[in-house]
This record gives C-alpha cells, sequence and structure tokens, in this order.
C-alpha cells in the first residue's frame, strides 16, 4: 500500500518521502512535473505553469539527489511514473545511487515507460513511435543484467479505459503493446534471457464501477496473457507467466457533482480487483473523494488509504480461496470477454500492431467514449447525483477555506527556473558537451544501446531538457494522431437535429459555416474533453479546426487568426489555467482577433470568476456534462457576438 | 462593411497580414459578402497587378494518408530556408450529414508560430462533390498575389485533380508504397498524368522503391517518360526533398505561364457556368465548343469572373 506522492520542488518532496517511510511506507512513489515527463527544462516556454504543478520538478541529478536524500536506495522499492523520459529519470537515479555508494543490482523498482498508451491517452509521449519504442528496447536489455530487480516497463490498461475503453478493448490494446514490446525487446536481448524478459512485464489496469464485470476483465487478461507467453514466445516457466499487475480504480467515473457520493465508487471498484484470489491486484491506488475538484490533500489521501486497510484487515475478504471458482456465470463472461478482446487484437494485429496501429486505436476510443458521453446525456447511463437523483444538501466536506482541494504555490515555477539557470553556469559545460554529443551519436545508430550515453549525461550534468532536445534533433517532433478526424459521426436525434438547424441559420447569418477553434494549451495532456467537444461540434454541423495537446498560447493565437474562427474554446484539465489562460487572451488580442473565448476543463469556482474578468465568455466544468447544451450556448455566443438574431432556442 | 478592395490592394503590395481576413471575404457567401469579395479580387487581379502574380502555385494531392501533410512539413521548411514565403490551403472532406467538418491538417504541418512567412488555412470541401471547396480558386488568386509559394492540399485520386490542375501551375501526386490504386488508375487512363508523383515514405525501404519503380515503367509505357518520380522521407532526417524543391521549381519554369494561367481561368469560367446555369445554359450558348471559342476570343487577362459575365450576358 503507498499512496502517490510528489510534489513542487524535491526538497518537499523529499520531506514527505521521510515522513511517510517514518509511518512504514515500503515502497517510493514518484510523480514527476509534466515539464519532466515531456522532457522540457523549467524555464522552456511550454513548461510555463506547470512547473512542480502534478508532479516533482527534475532537472538534472541534482534535483535527483535532493529528492532523495538521506532515503535508502537499497532498500526501496521506487515506482516511477514516467515514460518519455523515463531512461533519463533512471540514469538520474543510478546516478545518484552510485554516487551516494549503492550497487546497481540491489535497486528495485519501476519505470511506467508504457510508450503506446501516451500516444492513445496520456499524452506525455516526446519521440515518434518508433524511436521510443526503441528507448524502451534499450532499458529493458539493459536492465535485464545490470539492474536485474529492475521492472524497465509496467503495460499500462488503466489509461485507456480512462480514455473511454469497453473492456475488450482495455485488454486489446494493453496487451497488443505488450507484444509490440516484446518483439522489439526480443531483437535486443540473448534468446536464453528471453523468458526472463518476459517474466518481468508487468501492468497497470483500471477497474470501473461495473465491478463484477471488471473482475471478468481480470481474469481475462490474465487468461490471455498466459496464452501469449505460451504459444507466441514459448514461454514455459510458470513463474514468468504469471499475469502480474497493480490497480489504480477508475477516476473518469468520479463525478464533480455530490463528490461523497465518489467514495463509495471507489469502494466498489477495490472489490473488483480484490474479490477472487485467483485474479488479485499486487497494488492498489485509489483516488480521492474529491478527484474531479482538483488535487487531493493529504487528509483526502488518507481516507483512500483507509477504504483500503478497511477492506484488508476489517473484512473477511482475504481469508478465502478464489470465491470464484467454478462459477459458471464468472467462467461464461471471462469467456465473452476473452473472445472479444481476442477479435480486437486480431484487428490491431490486421493494422500491423500497436505501433502502426495507433491512429485506429485512438480514433476508436473516442468513439467509445462518445458513445459513454451521450449514454450519461441522454441518461441511458444512470450517474447518481449527476443525471438521476440531483437535489442535494449543501455538502459540508467543500467549506473550507482551500475549497476541499490543494493548490500549488506559483512561486515555485520562479525558483526552479532560477535554479536550473544556476546549475547551467555552475557545471563542467564542456564534459556536458561531450556527453551530449555521444548521446546523438547513439541516437543516430540503432545498434548502439542508449543507456550508457544517457548516463554519461546524468554523471556530466545535463538538464531534462538537453538530454530530450538532443534525442529530438535526432528522432524529430511528434504530434500523436488525435483520432477525432476519422472518428464515426454521432446517431442522428433530435437535440442533434435541433442543433444543427440553429448552426445552419448562424452559419447563413455569419455568410460562411460557423468555424470553431479548439485548443489545448501547455502540456496538459487530457484530451477527452477537448476531443468530444470537437467531435459534437463537427456532428452539430460546425467547422472545427483542432491541432491536439500542448500548443503554446501563440501558435493558438496564430490558429485562430490564420483560421478565421467564430470562437475559440480551450480545454485545461492539469491546473494551469490561471498562467495559461489570460496569456492565451492576450496573445490573441495581441494578434487583433475579437471572438468570445470559452474555456474547459478543471476549473475551481474561484479561479471561473477570474477568467471571466479577464474575457472569458464562458467557463465549463466536468458538472457540465451535457455537451448539447455547451453547444447551444457556443453558437447563441456567436449569433450575439455577431449580431445576429439569436438562433431559435430548444423547443 | 469590411472594405474589399481595401484588403485586396494590401494583399497585391505585399502585406501578409490581410491575408486571413481575405479569406473570410472571400468565404463569405452572403451577397455583401460576394461583392466585397468580387472588389477584392478585382484588386489581385491579372490587370491590377499588371500581369500574371509571381507566386508559385502548387496541388499537392494524394490518397488520404499517404502523407502530404508531413511533406508538406518538409517543404515548408525547405521553403523558408531559402526565404521564400508560403502559404497553404489544406482542403478537408466535410461530413455529407452535417455539413461539419474536422479539420485536423494543420497539426501535421510544423511551422513556427512566430515566422508570419507561413500561411495555413484548412478549408472544407463543402458540398460540392468531388472537387474543390468553391473559394478555394479564389482564395489561391489572392493569395498569390502575396506569397511565393501558394499550395493547395486535396484528398483524392482520380477525379478531383482535374479541379486542382484548374487552380495550379504544377500538380504533384502523392503516393505512398504499397498503394497499388494510383497505378491502376494511371495504367488505366483514368487519373490524368500528374506533372510530378511523388512516393513517400522512402524510410519504408524496399517497398518504397519497388512502387517508384513500378510508376516509373507505367509512366514510360503511356509515353511520358518525361515525367518526374521522386521518392521521399519527411520523418527525420528528411530525403529527397531538395530534389522535389528543384523538380517543382524546374516544371514551373518550363511553363508558358501567361498560357497556362489564361486557359486555366478559362476553363474555370466554363465550369463555374456550368455549375451554375447548368448544362441548358450552356446549350443557350451552342454547346460546349462554341462557349470555348466565345472565351478563347476574349482578352487573355480577364478574371475568371469577368469570364464569367462574358458567358452570362451571351446566354440570356
Ligand atoms: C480521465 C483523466 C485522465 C486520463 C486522461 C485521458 C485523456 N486523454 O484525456 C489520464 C489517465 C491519462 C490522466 C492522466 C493524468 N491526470 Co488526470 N484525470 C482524468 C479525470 C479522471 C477525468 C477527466 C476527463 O476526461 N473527463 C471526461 C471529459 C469528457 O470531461 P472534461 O474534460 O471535464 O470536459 C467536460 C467539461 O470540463 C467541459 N470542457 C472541457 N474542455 C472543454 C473545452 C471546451 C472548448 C468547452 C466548451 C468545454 C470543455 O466540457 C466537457 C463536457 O462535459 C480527471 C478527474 C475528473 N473526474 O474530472 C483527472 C485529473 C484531471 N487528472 C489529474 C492529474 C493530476 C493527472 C496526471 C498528472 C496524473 C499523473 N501524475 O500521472 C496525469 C497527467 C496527464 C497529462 N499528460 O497531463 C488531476 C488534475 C489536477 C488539477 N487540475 O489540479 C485531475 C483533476 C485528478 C485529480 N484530482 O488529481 N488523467
Ligand atoms: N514512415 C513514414 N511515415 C510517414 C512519412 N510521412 C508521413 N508519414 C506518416 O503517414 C501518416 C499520414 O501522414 P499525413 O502527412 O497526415 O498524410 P496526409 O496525406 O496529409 O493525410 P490526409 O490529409 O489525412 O489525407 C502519418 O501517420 C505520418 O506519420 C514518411 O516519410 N515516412
Ligand atoms: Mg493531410
Amino acid at each position: 500500500m503507498r499512496t502517490y506522492a510528489g510534489h513542487s520542488t524535491a526538497r518537499e518532496s523529499n520531506a514527505l518521502y521521510r515522513k511517510n517511510l517514518e509511518k512504514g511506507q515500503t515502497g517510493l512513489s514518484i510523480a514527476f512535473d509534466l515539464p519532466t515527463q515531456t522532457g522540457y527544462d523549467p524555464d522552456h516556454e511550454l513548461a510555463r505553469g506547470e512547473v512542480g504543478k502534478v508532479g516533482v520538478s527534475i532537472a538534472h541529478k541534482g534535483d535527483m539527489h535532493t529528492l532523495l536524500d538521506g532515503i535508502p536506495l537499497g532498500e526501496m522499492n521506487t515506482s516511477m511514473t514516467i515514460n518519455a523520459t523515463a531512461a533519463w529519470l533512471l540514469a538520474l537515479y543510478l546516478t545518484v545511487a552510485e554516487e551516494n555508494g549503492v550497487d546497481r543490482g540491489a535497486l528495485q523498482g519501476t519505470t511506467q515507460n508504457d510508450i503506446i498508451k501516451e500516444f492513445l491517452s496520456r499524452g506525455t509521449y516526446a519521440f515518434p513511435p518508433g524511436p521510443s519504442l526503441r528507448l524502451i528496447a534499450d532499458m529493458i536489455a539493459f536492465t535485464v543484467d545490470e539492474v536485474p530487480k529492475w521492472n524497465p516497463i509496467n503495460i499500462c490498461s488503466y489509461h485507456l479505459q480512462e480514455a473511454g475503453a469497453t473492456p475488450a478493448q482495455e485488454i486489446a490494446y494493453a496487451l497488443s503493446t505488450a507484444i509490440a514490446v516484446l518483439d522489439a525487446a526480443r531483437e535486443r536481448v540473448p534468446e536464453e534471457t528471453f523468458p526472463r524478459v518476459f517474466g518481468r512485464i508487468s501492468f497497470f489496469v483500471n477497474a470501473g464501477i461495473r465491478f463484477v464485470e471488471e473482475h471478468a476483465k481480470l481474469r481475462a487478461m490474465g487468461q490471455l496473457w498466459e496464452e501469449i507467453g505460451r504459444a507466441r514466445y514459448g514461454v514455459t516457466d510458470e513463474r514468468f507467466l504469471r499475469f502480474r499487475y497493480g490497480v489504480q480504480v477508475n477516476s473518469l467515473g468520479l463525478t464533480e457533482a455530490q463528490p461523497e457520493n465518489n467514495v463509495i465508487r471507489i469502494v466498489l471498484e477495490a472489490l473488483a480487483v480484490t474479490m477472487g484470489r485467483d485474479a488479485r491486484a499486487r497494488a492498489l491506488q485509489l483516488p480521492a473523494w474529491n478527484e474531479a475538484l482538483g488535487l487531493p490533500r493529504p487528509w483526502d489521501q488518507q481516507w483512500s488509504l483507509r477504504i483500503q486497510q478497511i477492506l484488508a484487515f476489517e473484512t473477511d475478504l482475504l481469508e478465502y480461496p478464489d470465491i470464484f471458482e467454478g462459477s459458471v456465470v464468472m467462467d461464461g463472461l471471462v469467456s465473452e470477454i476473452v473472445d472479444a478482446a481476442r477479435a480486437e487484437m486480431a484487428t490491431v494485429e490486421e493494422h500491423g500492431g500497436a505501433v502502426d496501429a495507433v491512429n485506429y486505436m485512438k480514433t476508436q476510443l473516442v468513439e467509445s467514449h462518445r458513445a459513454r458521453v451521450a449514454a450519461i446525456e441522454r441518461g441511458d447511463l444512470k450517474v447518481v447525483g449527476q443525471n438521476v437523483f440531483t437535489s442535494t444538501e449543501p455538502s459540508p466536506l467543500r467549506e473550507g477555506s482551500d475549497g476541499g482541494i490543494l493548490t500549488v504555490d506559483p512561486a515555485v515555477e520562479e525558483q526552479q527556473k532560477d535554479a536550473v539557470t544556476e546549475w547551467r553556469s555552475s557545471r563542467d559545460q564542456s564534459a556536458v558537451d561531450a556527453a551530449l554529443s555521444q548521446l546523438s551519436e547513439a541516437a543516430r545508430d540503432d545498434s548502439i544501446n542508449i543507456m550508457p550515453a544517457t548516463l554519461a549525461c546524468s554523471a556530466a550534468g545535463a538538464t531534462t531538457g538537453e538530454w530530450a532536445g538532443a534525442l529530438r534533433e535526432v528522432f524529430g517532433e511528434y504530434r500523436a494522431p488525435t483520432g477525432v478526424a476519422d472518428a464515426a459521426m454521432a446517431p442522428d436525434d433530435e437535440a442533434l437535429s435541433e442543433l444543427r438547424d440553429r448552426v445552419e441559420t448562424v452559419s447563413e447569418g455569419l455568410g460562411r459555416r460557423l468555424k470553431i477553434l479548439v485548443g489545448k494549451p501547455g502540456l496538459d495532456g487530457h484530451s477527452n474533453g477537448a476531443e468530444q467537444i470537437a467531435v459534437r461540434a463537427r456532428d452539430a454541423g460546425m467547422d472545427v479546426v483542432y491541432e491536439g495537446i500542448r500548443l503554446t498560447p501563440a501558435r493558438i493565437a496564430q490558429a485562430a487568426v490564420q483560421e478565421g474562427v467564430h470562437v475559440v474554446g480551450l480545454s485545461i484539465l492539469s491546473g494551469s489555467h490561471l498562467e495559461l489562460i489570460p496569456s492565451v487572451l492576450a496573445e490573441l488580442r495581441d494578434a487583433g482577433v475579437d471572438v468570445p473565448v470559452v474555456v474547459g476543463g478543471i476549473i475551481p469556482e474561484a479561479d471561473a470568476e477570474k477568467l471571466r474578468e479577464a474575457g472569458v465568455a464562458r467557463v465549463y466544468t466536468p458538472k457540465d456534462f451535457e455537451i448539447s447544451r455547451i453547444m447551444g450556448d457556443i453558437v447563441d455566443l456567436v449569433a450575439d457576438r455577431n449580431g445576429l438574431a439569436a438562433a431559435p432556442a430548444a423547443a | 462593411m469590411t472594405d474589399g478592395a481595401a484588403l485586396g490592394r494590401r494583399l497585391r503590395e505585399g502585406d501578409r497580414s490581410a491575408a486571413p481576413a481575405a479569406l473570410n471575404v472571400i468565404e463569405d457567401r452572403s451577397p455583401a459578402g460576394r461583392s466585397a469579395a468580387l472588389e477584392l479580387l478585382a484588386e489581385v487581379s491579372t490587370a491590377a497587378m499588371k500581369g500574371e502574380a509571381p507566386a508559385h502555385l502548387i496541388g499537392v494531392t494524394g490518397p488520404p494518408g499517404a502523407g502530404k501533410s508531413c511533406l508538406l512539413s518538409a517543404l515548408v521548411a525547405a521553403w523558408r530556408a531559402a526565404g521564400r514565403t508560403v502559404a497553404i490551403l489544406a482542403v478537408d472532406p466535410s461530413s455529407k450529414r452535417s455539413g461539419g467538418s474536422l479539420l485536423g491538417d494543420r497539426a501535421r504541418i510544423d511551422h513556427d508560430p512566430a515566422d508570419d512567412g507561413v500561411l495555413i488555412r484548412s478549408t472544407a470541401a463543402g458540398m460540392r462533390l468531388g472537387g474543390l471547396a468553391p473559394p478555394t480558386r479564389e482564395a489561391a488568386e489572392a493569395l498569390a498575389a502575396a506569397f511565393d509559394v501558394v499550395v493547395v492540399e486535396t484528398v483524392g485520386v482520380g477525379q478531383s485533380e482535374t479541379d486542382v490542375e484548374q487552380v495550379c501551375d504544377t500538380v504533384a501526386v502523392i503516393v505512398q508504397p504499397g498503394s497499388g490504386d494510383t497505378l491502376q488508375f494511371l495504367k488505366a487512363g483514368i487519373m490524368e498524368v500528374p506533372d510530378i508523383l511523388v512516393v513517400t515514405k522512402a524510410d519504408l525501404g524496399d517497398v518504397a522503391l519497388a512502387a517508384r519503380r513500378d510508376l516509373a515503367a507505367a509512366l514510360r509505357s503511356l509515353g511520358r517518360r518525361e515525367t518526374p518520380v521522386l521518392a521521399v522521407s519527411s520523418l527525420p532526417p528528411p530525403s529527397g526533398v531538395d530534389e522535389l524543391v528543384a523538380a517543382l521549381d524546374a516544371h514551373r519554369a518550363a511553363l508558358d505561364l501567361p498560357a497556362v494561367r489564361t486557359r486555366q481561368r478559362r476553363l474555370a469560367a466554363l465550369a463555374e457556368f456550368t455549375f451554375e446555369s447548368g448544362e441548358r445554359a450552356l446549350r443557350a450558348l451552342g454547346g460546349r465548343r462554341e462557349a470555348e471559342k466565345l472565351l478563347a476570343a476574349q482578352d487573355p487577362a480577364l478574371s475568371v469572373r469577368d469570364l464569367l459575365a462574358v458567358l452570362e450576358q451571351q446566354s440570356r
């Protein structure tokens, strides 16, 4: 049991780790901020508003030393949520261990390192698919002998469900990813080592509210995994064939409305992965009741930890052998899911495997998520407190002066910016230059493992941005497919056709089709909302410009000008809205764009007020789940701004 | 009220910052919008420019996913490095049912937001079947007054090139390795031979080489040996891009530009006339052949709109 932690600066996180260790926690779980995860230094333009926000900022080995100060690395099990820059963060970890006299062989832990799900859902990718996969294969080949207790990769299906995946899609895309990784690794390790490589693969899975089906999903996954091991890779050793997985339960279904209900959802979801012994999770992370409001405070996290402790120590859950053994119903459910997952894996294979199928899979996720969103909107999928039983007493939970969430001090960013400048000027520059050019050379030559050169950069004092920058130079920048362009049209219904009529009317008044820009400023990778808004706007008859995640305010303003849009919609969920939205507004003003700007995402009400004062026309949050209504607002705003008679309202 | 003429004059004077507003006006289908657009276009017409606009108008067309936009990223970098300004009109298919569209090409074309020498404008193909968005030709005309290179990116293989051909000096058809369609269309004569054929994704190796060889063989058998077939890779490190830039320039240099553009304007006027007034109106002119003769007798500098007016007047 551990809680996911890591905030703002290395020093603060270190204090938190030490406190948790004193309380008897056995593992370290490190969350990095988005610049670190995407390979930018704190002073990079794209890092604006994100430094130290959703995790700790680690720009070089000095930060890593501070983070791990006084922690017995040889005895720790360290899990790092890191992907595109995993090779780099592992190198920093190894460097610190070495400089502290700890043997590599003793180090235990996991780097998440599943890049495919970054393209499909999580968004912290840095390099194109091919080179990204190579970095993973290099790490696997390096660690299997050099850091044998390290799990170089943790295949994630968690994030797929968070992007809308059905159970079959969740299994199929994760297992297809595992296959792509293993195929790449097989070329880089000796044949006799390979079964061990297979055995080191672990998974990070989701568990949603339909907890019986979700339990079946996990049994199905275990079954398929063993099958892949035997049939595709000829692994025979039982130990290596075990499906090992950790879980974070579903967060997508946690609501802003009546947030206290989320605790009940979390408990049920935790049951899904603990009920049957044969498919029980090795590790469990639970989100907090205020998931849809903002970052959890220590107390919120404690409440979630208590859920696990009550399940483990008060209930009789752990006292039985597998309670579903011999259940006809469970077996039937499992085989249904297995069949569906197999069929979807075959489709991925037809697209050339997980790497080539990224666009296909992303489109499927957008479509599944659209179906989900539409079902909630229509009321077919019931969400208590959100679309049914919506009247409520005022919640005492949200009454604190902090609004019930954790806020991060914006001063951290300035400190980190200064610190990295300071660091750059105080190191041996020629050593850094030499190490970086060694890195570029290794990157250009596919047959050289990237890890030794990466370790050299780390030891010499290179920064996160420099390491990733050198690789970007060789591998190129990459923008993942958005999945929206190929997403099929929504089935017609009354609300949609009424909306379309309004769009037609206003378009006629405008002289050309109503055109909207949907923009995602900064490093925030939460794309679900923007995607659903973009697809719905198209279905409603608008021309939609959507460029995907990770845009600078300048690029958004430029697109707004060049594309001649009538309205700009921005989406930010990561918490950097107060830094980024005003700067987009300023860029738009400078560019002479005078159109309404609407914003959506995780925006606490106090901040929403500030944004409106700064000139934002409307602010939407997760409680505004009726996208038709949002669309209607947008049509009206445009009509109003252009002096057109208000479009006919809903009948 | 938008001053179309002022926007047109600014473009003619090379003021690229007038381009987005000019495009808004050109896309505007309302009566007021149309008249502003006509004023605008008059300011950038051949007559007003005192000759053909010097821009190189390039059509980049090919099947979905062939790699057109990525190739444009590489081309934009090459053109900008050579100091040439670039405007790209990316035409996306629209949804038939809703009329709306998702314009995603912009994301695929790398560009520096601080660089005002690059303009990317996405437009929906609109409801007109198989062809170019109606305002695309006019947009290209307007942009040609202010940019060195104007690219029209369209999806399709087979029919829609003819539309691109009416707008562009040079048409490059982009195919990816392993897509047999283009080859078949070429051989069967369904598709007109483009000015340049480009096989993308050369980094994939043998399949790309094979595709290039097959296309070259097909062109030889059609007697079009001189049509360049190039293989490019747009992913870093790009390859073949400089050669493509050179081939585009060479094609353009060999053109009798006034003759080509005059012919295009006449064809476009005729197509527009037929689309708007119908076959019957064409018959009133004595049929296509007679209409072509009528157009051929006009001043070569007349714009599409002027030519259209001639046709309309004559058919009444
Ligand atoms: C799903 C999810 C994810 C998915 C995202 C998948 C994807 N591709 O989008 C995954 C698992 C990848 C993910 C990862 C992370 N997440 Co997250 N995630 C969520 C979650 C649970 C739901 C968001 C969502 O997709 N909702 C569904 C969509 C449809 O709703 P929506 O975006 O809110 O949009 C609605 C409105 O807001 C509005 N809207 C939104 N955008 C726009 C735009 C326009 C133009 C308009 C008009 C309207 C509009 O309309 C929509 C319709 O109702 C939220 C918590 C929550 N329950 O809200 C956390 C949350 C946003 N995540 C959070 C964090 C911290 C992270 C991570 C940093 C965790 C980590 N350290 O790894 C990473 C960072 C990833 C990154 N690159 O940025 C935090 C952000 C904290 C903050 N703001 O202070 C949250 C709030 C959870 C929490 N409490 O900690 N996450
Ligand atoms: N290997 C390789 N892949 C490429 C190359 N160029 C493009 N691609 C990939 O091909 C896919 C399509 O590229 P785009 O440039 O968007 O293709 P397009 O022709 O513009 O596509 P549409 O506008 O949708 O018709 C993307 O996944 C690119 O990454 C290349 O040179 N090599
Ligand atoms: Mg394209």
